[in-house]
């Protein structure tokens, strides 16, 4: 008994389904990926394009003081993310302060320093053992840091004087010439 | 374990009949009534009254020095249920950074203050962002995480019962092959189909 | 020279491939045999090939070629010569091309076999063979090549590269990073290979269901032909899984089998589809349904198996277990995105020939019972991909992470495993075509009376939490179900046949080895569902600070600090090493040494809990190493596991199951068959 080594496909009526759950489907389908494209997209992209404008935001510093980022328009702005725990964050921290001391007499350049995910009296510690002075805030709710899609700390980001992002910096200083050379390019 | 929940409650209770409000903070002591007048009876409620607030003092400071920090496991217990903010899908209670241990030192310190767990949960998330809960908080969008599921299962099922039911009302003419029962054997075309057989399972894999 | 013979021979292996896809095309067009096997001789080039890849790569690992980056990022002088062989899946780079030797293992095995009957399926199988192929070999050559190396210009800087820039010198560094100390482990050496060969052996039933579809043949040659392919495939990835979760308890997970990670998911969904399609299928062949179920299925399957390796690969989602960012991301999207949308274009197209052959008449037959179970798998499913993809969502949508975590997933996909554990039980009783109350009830109630019986016994024993009582039942109940259904068939066997009770029950085993293989598998996963439900339900733990000499108590576990040794080991280890002598109701059973490992040349500190394992449960305890290890305190975490060691025993059980299934039936005994009262009552038993 042989049997044929080909088997006749069985004709059949080839009925696509209703076109509105071919659409549907394709919908469904094509929405998910866009969803997941711009997931992608977003952490290869990382922080806030150089470029960009940076929306204002506010820090209440801990001293109990409200900085709005809107009233330093017409500034350049140094926004230094750290925390009292991060051991990479003690090694930019005297360069920051000195920093800090050459340019806050112009007046046209402020320093904010944004605590991420801290416990208060540890970020004071610290703050008190580097002798910083520039304002300096806990980022409630992570709600800045989430903004700016930072990586980690320390990462530093300068605002130019039209409140765009100009410079970003991942990872510590290692020099306070670099500070400089940062701030200086963005001053006029 | 169990002793140690009464504890805390009976602990509470008694934290709320000395203090009255349950943070304490110092100075919050109830003040008392001003006495009846007359210059004797005022000294003599003078003194009392300072007496005894001094009593008062003297009795309740070291009770409020000296509530117990909390053990670990009274920290484990509600770090269990909370994440790194940072080290992302990394339970509280095992995750080894220091600034965990810090969150960890802070859990035990509000623990110690009396907070409860839900306001201890609510400070992290006010602090630290909706990531510390190891759900998100049912409000505004989230609500999808927990809506979509179960529609989905439901209609799911929805769509099943009416292919099964359309499926029902179909003349059960076309059954598949029915495999339960042989006609009767022709011996000589049994033998055949078996040889045939035989040799098909040695083709396939 | 070895480098430069590993990457000459994979960019020789993408030509193969790519000209095997297009000798398969042309033969497809010209109606040519002689093209076809051309295209069927390039994919079977393509395993030797890749193998020379592997070898090199081994080479290089073994030899400790520093200057390669592959090799000073995964291994170190320290590690033990095992690891260093496995290190060839302990990175990215690597471990992509050892995939893709697996890949070209499967698809090549495929191609060997007889391909008679199935001449229209060969080119298309090839076709996607390849073209899978292909975009892994592709990612290895022309994104992450394990074989470059380190260079340092004549200006000073230093470069990584395959070929030597110009005026540079080779860098040579005297050491590697070594891996990760949490991989440094014998899971290391058979976890992953598991894995990768569960997920990519899905790739030959995923190529045959859609040959199936472009050749228009959707009948169930496609399902008949890819079975054991397809059980295979489930046996490597539900081992992967068990062996994953096993090595977490172990060392990893702080004495967790299972987090809910979101890699963990990416692995267990395709398990899900994969374990309902296992189930489905065998509808198709005996009843003619579930035609789209089946094609959906596999195609989900597969589907789920690139987007979970896109999800642990390209960074999306960051876990303890995902591999650093690349560049590889957005190459897997475009991939997954041509997988689905081809996919779900050929379904639609041949939607209308997949329909039903037969009817369902009875909602408690056994064809209608799988369909709850379809539908029970996919409910599970929804949970699980929600439950992972929702925070990269949400984040989209509100800038806000969120975390989702066992609570959830427990919550909202604990009443479908407990329906799954009913089904397990109830549908192997149900009758194909029809079944009702009666007939159910008839077969149903010998094991139910047991296992209420049970379920009274554990609520006098002291058992109260409602949800507990109802899983343990369920479990009883399975288990009382499988049991009877080996008696009643081993009795029945023996009635016709006289055998003796062990060859009996050999017998009837090896007549219907999927059936019988399939109970032993249900029971394995009652047993693994007893081990979940005990630690799950029942586990206590305490922490606490002692000095030596102190102790801490648990339940009725008395665990004593007796001694703190520090000491370094020859393989550049620093290692704090409690001993602890545990007692047991005032009984002494023994000492357990947790200890905490630290790892010189990776700065990586772990921790080894002491573990006293019984059926009854687990005393597991750690040394907490955030905590200062000094001579006056150390901080020990102690975790009392209540039946954790049946999770094992039934993951064992469950292997062993499918091995009996999945080995091929003894040849049919001719028996003379007449239809009789006697008769019937024999057959229904044999199945």
């Amino acid at each position: 008994m042989t049997t044929p080594d080909e088997i006749q496909p069985i004709p059949e009526e080839k009925k696509l389904p209703p076109p509105w759950v071919v659409g549907l489907a394709f919908i469904l389908l094509l929405g998910f990926l866009v969803l997941i494209g711009m997931g992608l997209r977003r952490t290869q992209m990382g922080p806030i394009v150089i470029g960009q404008k940076v929306p204002a935001f506010t820090l209440t510093t801990f001293d109990g003081q409200v900085v709005n980022t809107a009233d330093y328009l017409g500034k350049v702005i140094l926004v230094n993310f750290w925390a009292s725990w991060c051991k990479p964050c003690e090694q930019e921290a005297f360069e920051l302060e000195a920093a800090w001391q050459l340019y806050q007499p112009r007046g046209d350049v402020i320093f904010l320093g944004v605590g991420y995910v801290d416990t208060e009296p540890e970020a004071l510690a610290f703050l008190h053992q580097f002798g910083i002075t520039y304002p300096n805030g806990a980022d409630v709710g992570t709600r800045v840091s989430q903004m700016f899609r930072i990586q980690g700390v320390p990462e530093t980001y300068i605002i130019d004087q039209e409140g765009r992002l100009a410079y970003v910096k991942k990872g510590p200083f290692l020099s306070l010439s670099e500070i400089q050379n940062a701030v200086d390019q963005r001053l006029p | 374990m169990m002793g140690k929940g009464c504890w805390m409650s009976s602990f509470r209770l008694m934290d709320k009949a000395v203090k009255g409000p349950m943070i304490s903070e110092p100075g919050n002591e109830r003040p008392f009534q001003r006495a009846a007048p007359g210059k004797l009876t005022a000294m003599v409620a003078w003194v009392v009254m300072v007496g005894s607030l001094i009593l008062f003092g003297l009795v309740t400071s070291p009770v409020a020095a000296q509530r117990p920090t909390p053990s670990d496991d009274e920290v484990n217990r509600l770090a269990k249920e909370m994440y790194c903010p940072v080290c992302e899908n990394v339970p509280l209670d095992m995750c080894p950074t220091q600034a965990c241990a810090q969150w960890r030192a802070l859990i035990r310190q509000k623990i110690g203050e009396g907070l409860s767990d839900a306001e201890i949960k609510e400070y992290f998330v006010l602090q630290y962002g909706d990531r510390v809960l190891s759900e998100p908080p049912r409000r505004g969008f989230n609500w999808l995480i927990y809506i979509l599921p179960p529609v989905f299962f439901i209609g799911g099922a929805v769509i099943v019962l009416n292919v099964m039911r359309t499926m029902r009302k179909n003349v059960p003419g076309t059954d598949g092959p029915e495999k339960d029962f042989l006609p009767p054997p022709d011996e000589v075309y049994l033998t055949r189909l078996e040889e045939e057989l035989k040799r098909r399972q040695e083709n396939d894999y | 020279m070895i480098e430069n013979l590993g990457f000459g021979v994979l960019v020789i292996t993408l030509i193969v491939c790519i000209y095997g896809i297009f000798a398969s095309f042309y033969g497809l067009r010209k109606n040519s045999l002689a093209w076809v096997e051309s295209a069927r001789k390039a994919m079977l080039l393509t395993f030797p090939l890749i193998t020379l890849a592997v070898i090199s790569i081994v080479i290089l690992l073994v030899s400790g070629r520093y200057d390669v980056q592959y090799v000073y990022n995964v291994t170190s002088n320290t590690m033990p010569l095992y690891l260093k062989i496995t290190a060839l899946w302990g990175g990215q780079s690597g471990s992509l091309v050892f995939w893709s030797w697996l890949l070209a293992a499967f698809t090549t095995a495929v191609t060997l076999r007889k391909w008679n009957r199935d001449r229209e399926f060969l080119p298309w199988v090839i076709i996607i063979g390849l073209v899978t192929l292909v975009f892994f070999v592709s990612l290895v050559v022309f994104v992450e090549n394990p074989f470059v190396r380190f260079w340092q210009t004549p200006t000073g800087g230093r470069v990584v590269s395959m070929f030597q820039p110009v005026e540079a010198l080779l860098i040579n560094p005297p050491d590697g990073r070594g891996l990760n100390p949490l991989l440094r482990h014998p899971g290391m050496i058979i976890h992953p290979p598991m894995l990768y060969l569960g997920f990519v052996s899905f790739v030959i039933p995923f190529a045959f269901a859609i040959a199936a579809l472009i050749t228009g043949r959707t009948d169930d040659r496609w399902i008949r032909v890819t079975r054991r392919w397809t059980l295979v495939a489930w046996l490597f990835l539900s081992l992967g899984l068990v062996l994953g979760s096993r090595w977490a308890y172990d060392v990893l997970g702080w004495g967790g089998y299972w987090a809910w990670d979101p890699v963990e998911n990416a692995a267990f969904m395709p398990w899900l589809t994969g374990t309902a399609f296992l189930h489905s299928v065998m509808i198709q062949e005996k009843r003619g349904l579930f035609k789209r179920w089946n094609i959906i299925l596999i195609i989900l399957t597969y589907s789920l198996v690139i987007y979970g390796t896109f999800l642990t690969r390209s960074g999306v989602l960051s876990s303890v277990h995902a591999f650093a960012q690349s560049a590889i991301g957005p190459l897997f999207f475009i991939y997954l995105t041509f997988t689905m949308v081809v996919s779900l274009g050929l379904l639609l197209y041949r939607w209308s020939s997949l329909r039903s052959e037969g009817t369902m008449h009875s909602v408690l037959s056994r064809e209608a019972l799988f369909l709850l179970n379809n539908l029970l798998f996919m409910g599970i499913l929804a949970v699980t991909f929600w439950g992972t993809n929702f925070p990269l969502i949400s984040e989209l949508f509100t800038g806000q992470k969120v975390t989702v975590g066992p609570a959830f997933y427990n919550r909202s996909a604990g009443p479908l495993f407990a329906g799954l554990l009913f089904l397990m039980g109830v549908a192997p009783l149900s009758a194909w075509g029809h079944s009702t109350v009666k007939t159910l009830g008839k077969a149903l109630w010998k094991p139910l009376v047991g296992s209420l019986l049970v379920l009274v016994a554990m609520y006098v024993g002291g058992i109260r939490q409602w949800g507990a009582l109802l899983a343990l039942w369920l479990c009883a109940l399975v288990i009382f179900i499988t049991l009877y259904e080996y008696i009643r068939g081993v009795l029945a066997r023996q009635r016709r046949s006289g055998e003796i009770l062990p060859v009996a029950l050999w017998n009837l085993a090896s007549r219907n080895r999927r059936r019988y293989g399939g109970y032993i598998i249900h029971l394995g996963v009652v047993l693994m569902a007893l081990g979940i439900i005990g630690i799950e339900m029942f586990q206590t733990e305490t922490q606490a600070t002692i000095p030596p000499g102190g102790s801490i108590q648990l339940g009725q576990y008395e665990v004593s600090f007796t001694r703190l040794d520090l000491f370094d080991t020859d393989d550049g280890r620093n290692v704090a090493r409690a001993t602890m002598s545990v007692s047991q109701n005032g009984r002494p059973v023994g000492d357990l040494f947790p200890r905490r490992d630290f790892y010189y040349d990776s700065g990586q500190p772990m921790t080894i809990p002491g573990v006293r394992s019984t059926l009854e449960d687990d005393l597991y305890i750690l040394l907490v190493d955030w905590e200062p290890i000094t001579s006056t305190g150390v901080t020990f975490k102690v975790y009392r596991n209540p039946l954790i060691n049946w999770l094992w025993i039934g993951g064992f059980v469950f292997i062993l199951g499918t091995l009996v299934a999945a080995w091929p039936d003894k040849d049919p005994e001719p028996t003379r068959v007449s239809v009789s009262r006697r008769n019937i009552a024999s057959r229904q038993a044999d199945g």
